[in-house]
């Protein structure tokens, strides 16, 4: 939570401010096999979310703000991303 | 050094003299001549500003917004459509608790088109957030603007002002304006230095995305930097007062108001034959006063009351109309003198007219005092009250240009 002098100047905060997530509005989630990856950043360069991190040998994903919109999915050349509706049974969920 | 200035000459003034850094606006009639002027100060190199030209009204609030946030002094002007085209913009940079300074030359709304003064523009953004200050003459057009820049700017306040000032009556009517000297203006208005301000080198989200958890918290503070700003418009007054020798009131602006029967409530340049109309009936015995409301928003509560406390009937004239209800001063000094819960409070009579231009004449304001003071009369004999505030029943209408609500 925010500090009352904070609060007082408006809604205007330094970075990274990060109180309110989105990530649970989410449909559909992409989920990542590493082992495909083989780290062109395509999805990196493409998320309007900015949810992949580089790492050194694959990418990353944070799904904090991920509205699930596929993009990364699409750009994939690897297909190393899919996406699989949220709270459905499917085992990647829990894998990845 | 004084000029022969009309209104919107004399808030280009005033931007020139507050050192505005940034303008951007669109021209509306009658506003235009505002940023006209400005244009040529700075083509003649008088004023060190950069002027955007921007294709709406919503533009320009969004380029002064921008601007305003990376700590530059800044400065726009609309009218009528042009004020109802900022709408979005209004609650962002109120929101954001930008210190904006922006003159609104009145002019009613179409349909049907109009270009003359009215209210109606400016006290349709009443809930946008932004400090509203109705102006009575070129005078006080240019001393309010420069109060304005300090009550934005103050760190309790940080929010944005609209200065109000009539179309034509005011804004192209000339008369003789001091006009301040650039260094007393310097002592009164030092450069802007706001705490927050865009910087690549310590990024900084402006209006960050709250939910429900965050959200109220600002609203709640905004709400109580508004208050606060009652007392922060009276104290640059007093402090224009003290450098300049001019002094407005701060939120309101009582004339022979102490002991009077009558007073009449309104804002802007009517004032100005509203007092001609007082001292007449005064001469002839009456007890008649007028309360100019400078402050719109904020909306001065207490002070409305202490002055209004001790007589019979107030009349309010509103340029504006809340249509199927009354005009917005009317029910809001209603509601200000309701919650007073004392004892005798006065009747209020709410008026409507001058919209779209329509003059207000001197016999016009003598027929509301007129009609108040019949009602003090009956008030005084027993008999039932009077001028009756009520809207619905328009039976007692003064004519089509200018009714009881
Ligand atoms: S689904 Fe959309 S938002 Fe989520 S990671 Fe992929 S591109 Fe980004
Ligand atoms: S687009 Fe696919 S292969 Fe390329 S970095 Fe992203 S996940 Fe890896």
């Amino acid at each position: 939570m925010l500090k009352e002098d904070e609060l007082k100047k408006g809604p205007n905060l330094y970075t990274p401010f990060l109180g309110t997530t989105t990530g649970s509005w989410r449909l559909l989630r992409p989920v990542l096999d590493r082992a495909r990856c083989n780290n062109c950043l395509a999805c990196w360069l493409f998320c309007p979310e900015g949810c992949f991190e580089r790492e050194e040998r694959a990418v990353t994903l944070n799904l904090d703000f991920c509205k699930g919109c596929g993009i990364c999915v699409a750009e994939c050349p690897r297909q190393a991303l899919a996406l699989v509706e949220e709270g459905s049974d499917d085992a990647r969920l829990l894998e990845r | 050094m004084r000029a022969y200035l009309n209104g919107n000459e004399a808030v280009a003034t005033a931007v020139r003299l507050a050192r505005a850094e940034v303008v951007a606006a669109y021209p509306i009639t009658p506003q235009s001549t505002i940023v006209e002027k400005i244009a040529e100060y700075i083509a003649d190199g008088s004023m060190a500003a950069d002027y955007i030209r921007v294709e709406s009204e919503h533009a320009a609030l969004a380029a002064c917004y921008g601007a305003a946030v990376t700590g530059t002094r800044v400065f726009t002007a609309t009218s009528s459509q042009g004020l109802a085209y900022m709408f979005e913009m209004l609650h962002y940079v109120s929101g954001c608790r930008v210190p904006l300074v922006m003159a609104v030359t009145n002019r009613g709304l179409a349909a049907p088109w109009t270009i003359w003064a009215d209210h109606q523009d400016a006290i349709a953004c009443r809930d946008t957030g932004w400090i509203q200050l109705y102006v009575e003459t070129a005078q006080e057009a240019l001393d309010t603007c420069l109060q304005a820049y300090k009550i934005a700017a103050h760190p309790e306040v940080l929010t944005p002002v609209m200065v109000c000032l009539d179309g034509y009556v005011l804004s192209h009517t000339e008369e003789i304006v001091d006009v301040p000297d650039q260094e007393a203006v310097d002592v009164f208005l030092p450069p802007y230095r706001p705490e927050y301000a865009v910087d690549p080198a310590r990024p900084i989200v402006f209006g960050i995305g709250a939910g429900p958890e965050l959200y109220p918290a600002f609203k709640h503070y905004q709400h109580q930097a508004m208050l606060r700003a009652r007392e922060i418009i009276e104290d640059v007054d007093r402090e224009f007062a003290a450098l300049f020798g001019r002094s407005y009131g701060g939120l309101v602006d009582p004339y022979y108001c102490d002991g009077a029967e009558v007073v009449l409530v309104l804002m802007g340049a009517t004032a100005g034959t509203a007092r001609e109309v007082v001292d007449d009936l005064r001469r002839r015995g009456e007890q008649v006063g007028l309360l100019r409301l400078r402050s719109f928003r904020p909306f001065p509560v207490a002070a409305l009351r202490s002055v209004l406390a001790g007589t019979k009937v107030v009349a309010v004239l509103d340029r504006d109309c809340s249509f199927g209800y009354e005009g917005v001063l009317a029910t809001e000094i209603k509601a200000a003198l309701q919650g007073a819960n004392v004892p005798g409070t006065p009747e209020v009579a709410g008026f409507t007219g001058g919209l779209g231009g329509s003059d207000i004449r001197p016999e016009d304001l003598a027929g509301i005092f007129r009609r108040c003071l019949e009602a003090v009369r009956r008030r005084d004999r027993g008999e039932s009250p009077a001028v009756s505030g009520g809207c619905s029943e328009n039976g007692k209408a003064e004519g089509i240009n200018l009714w009881l609500s």
